[in-house]
């Protein structure tokens, strides 16, 4: 790949991965992944069951450190930082399984969200309800993703989609330019994930988006690229047509075809 | 900052207004609470009414910065009688400098330098106990706690060894004429601390702060992805949490003017406050503020009472783990929102029957109880004993047959009419929480 690594400013990608490996004892989980992500890129990550597509989400948002590799955001390498520290650096990520605050409200979810951001940090000294900035946000925010009416439920007492949405909201909330989004729309019924795609799509307008998506009539609809992931690698990079067509792609992933896998889930 | 800018909706932005009808019923409930502590004192006037108040007042402050780990942090910490006792010492220490006019710090400020004293510790310790999280944060918190109370007997000039450290609370200049030497000034010395604090760490609960502790009892992982160091907003709140129980220790010093490493520092002192906390309600924020009044009342009345208090204590602890795992707290305001969405009648006549059973089998549990005591601690005076009034003699079988029929009896129909009020309760739980999904209220 690249040899001359952008040390700093602007890179054209938002994320990079250079040979990324990652091992679990003697097991291989990730083999070498490359992929470059462009500024404002919405990308699609496939792959089947047990690829390395979540693990791969980890290794990029710090969850786990790899085993060598480089990872760059925006140009800077991320590796050995804490999550708090990526996400600071603008990248926020969801989770396959939902991951919210279960005892507080919608809105308490949404502005803890929205907090760091804002630069309230580890405030003490000031009343939460005087926040003019973060509770308008807070509130923008929860009509966004659609709960304005649940506004004070506890997390907990929502349905699968509602929380669904708000695991996108508290996602989205800090303002990262970047988005991993792991399975948003697992579970969902047809009609749900439909109005979710066009939830997400709305939400990460002007963002970069990475998201594992197992429905393929919603990966070729979302996606201005597909990242194909086979047992640890990235074995494809490309548009959704070219993706398509690729024979690679068919054989190792698909069998025969992407038509095939098409409603398949 | 340009993310967030370029991301809101294009239209102009949208002044949120809510009406805050609560305002005028927290004003309510604060002045309640202040009128509470002051007139207090006038409504019982016996002396062991007010040694309570007293210890009432400064418990609620030690009970509620250990909520603020506990049920604000889900830090459970079995070691805070090491930031309340040591900030115990430093305050006892000061007056003590203080008295001979080495140290300008005039009586009432002594429990701030209790405070600041507890925080100096939890700066200290906490830097290593916060650094985890659940289990482990419990068993350092507890290797600390034993690792401090054994030192206190091996430096005897800062702890005193057994006899503890005395002091005298009257001294320098009075303070608007009062010296403090009687125990009504002492008493509203604490109601003062103790509203402020309450006050304070009510405050807090509001505070940025506070709101992401909350998000770390949650889900500490998902507040790592959202910008925040958990690690550091433990510590933050372990330091505040300190900063309130040296305080409370600071309070005791100057309420007791005696402190003894032996019954302030150790695992038995954290437990009683984890143990209060938990069963006046670690969910809610006044839950640990009923869990002073318990242990006062539990220590002071229940120890009177009967010698196997502690043993009562257990059984009721057991209970409300296993059947109100909120505390006290919890079951009121559950018992308010079931009101609230106008389900309670049924009820009425449920509680009475849980009262009416539940009264059988005390009776029932404690006349053994006493009798068992009796036999093994005080079989030299003879084999009758007074309990409640009545007469118990172990040597009859007429006194072991009633009791044991009691707790019988009891036993069976208090699960009777506990079964059928679970029933109910379930049913009336699902509606509302029906109704609340429906309309989309809280």
């Amino acid at each position: 790949m690249n040899a001359a690594r952008p040390s700093e400013g602007a890179s054209m990608y938002a994320i990079e991965l250079q040979d990324l490996r990652k091992n679990f004892g003697k097991t291989e989980i990730i083999r070498g992944a490359n992929l470059a992500v462009k500024a404002g890129e919405r990308v699609a990550v496939i792959g089947p069951n047990g690829a390395g597509k979540s693990t791969l989400f980890n290794l990029i948002s710090g969850r786990l450190a790899p085993t060598s590799g480089e990872v760059l955001l925006n140009g800077q390498s991320v590796v050995g930082l804490r999550p708090y520290e990526i996400n600071r650096l603008g990248l926020s990520r969801s989770f396959q399984i939902t991951n919210i605050f279960p005892k507080l409200s919608v809105f308490e979810n949404l502005r803890c969200g929205v907090l760091w951001s804002l630069g309230y940090r580890y405030t003490f000294l000031r009343f939460l309800s005087k926040l003019d900035d973060a509770n308008e946000r807070t509130e923008q925010l929860m009509r966004q993703v659609g709960l304005e009416r649940k506004r004070d439920v506890l997390a907990v007492n929502l349905t699968y989609a509602e929380q669904r949405a708000l695991e996108i909201g508290v996602t989205i909330a800090g303002g990262a330019n970047v988005i991993l989004l792991d399975e948003p729309t697992a579970g969902m019924s047809k009609t749900e994930t439909s109005h979710f795609i066009a939830l997400i799509k709305e939400v990460t307008v002007g963002r970069t988006l990475l998201t594992v998506e197992h429905d393929m009539g919603v990966v070729f609809g979302l996606a201005d690229r597909i990242a194909v992931v086979v047992y640890g690698e990235v074995i494809a990079f490309d548009t959704p047509a070219a993706v398509r067509a690729n024979p690679k792609v068919q054989e190792a992933y698909l069998g025969s075809s992407v038509a095939d896998a098409q409603g398949g889930h | 900052m340009n993310a967030i800018a370029s991301s809101s909706s294009p239209s102009a932005p949208v002044r949120y207004y809510r009406f805050k009808p609560w305002n005028l019923g927290r004003i309510l409930v604060w002045s309640l609470f202040a009128i509470a502590l002051i007139v207090a004192p006038m409504l019982f006037r016996s002396s062991l009414a007010l040694t309570m108040l007293s210890q009432i007042g400064y418990l609620i402050i030690i009970c509620l910065s250990y909520n603020m780990l506990l049920g604000q942090g889900g830090m459970l910490s079995f070691g805070h009688a090491v930031y309340t006792g040591l900030g115990s010492f430093i305050a006892i220490h000061t007056m003590n400098l203080a008295a001979k006019g080495s140290l300008p710090v005039p009586l009432v400020l002594i429990p701030l330098v209790g405070g600041l004293g507890g925080m100096f510790f939890a700066i200290l310790f906490g830097y290593v106990t916060t650094k985890k999280a659940g289990t482990t944060f419990a068993m350092i918190t507890l290797g600390l706690g034993e690792l401090v109370a054994s030192m206190a007997l091996m430096f005897p000039t800062f702890f005193g060894g057994e006899g503890g450290i005395t002091t005298n609370r009257v001294y320098g200049t009075p303070f608007f004429g009062l010296n403090f030497g009687s125990q009504t000034q002492v008493y509203y010395l604490i109601a003062v601390y103790c509203f402020v604090c309450t006050g304070l760490m009510f405050a807090f609960t509001g505070t940025p702060l506070g709101r992401i502790l909350n998000a770390v009892r949650d889900n500490p992982e998902r507040v790592e992805f959202i910008g925040y160091n958990t690690q550091r907003v433990r510590y933050i709140a372990f330091i505040i949490a300190g900063f309130f129980a040296g305080i409370g220790g600071g309070l005791a010093s100057i309420n007791f003017e005696i402190v003894n490493a032996a019954d302030s520092l150790n695992g038995i002192r954290s437990g009683g406050y984890l143990l209060f906390t938990f069963l006046g309600g670690a969910t809610f924020f006044f839950g640990p503020i009923i869990g002073a009044v318990l242990l006062v009342f539990a220590s002071i009345l229940l120890s009177e009472l009967s010698k196997a208090w502690l043993l009562y204590l257990g059984l009721i602890f057991l209970f409300m783990v296993m059947f109100a795992p909120g505390g006290v707290a919890s079951l009121i305001m559950m018992n308010l929102r079931v009101a609230k969405f106008g389900k309670f009648k049924p009820f009425w006549a449920l509680y009475a029957g849980l009262i009416a059973t539940g009264a059988l089998l005390v009776a029932g549990v404690a006349g053994v109880v006493e009798m068992i005591y009796h036999m093994q601690l005080n079989a030299a005076l003879g084999p009758t004993l007074r309990f409640f009034g009545m007469t118990l003699d172990t040597s009859s079988v007429t006194s072991w047959a009633i009791s044991l029929g009691l707790m019988v009896v009891g036993g069976v129909l208090l699960e009777l009419v506990r079964r059928r009020f679970v029933a109910a309760w379930s049913r009336a739980q699902e509606d509302i929480e029906h109704e609340i999904k429906r309309g989309g209220m809280a």
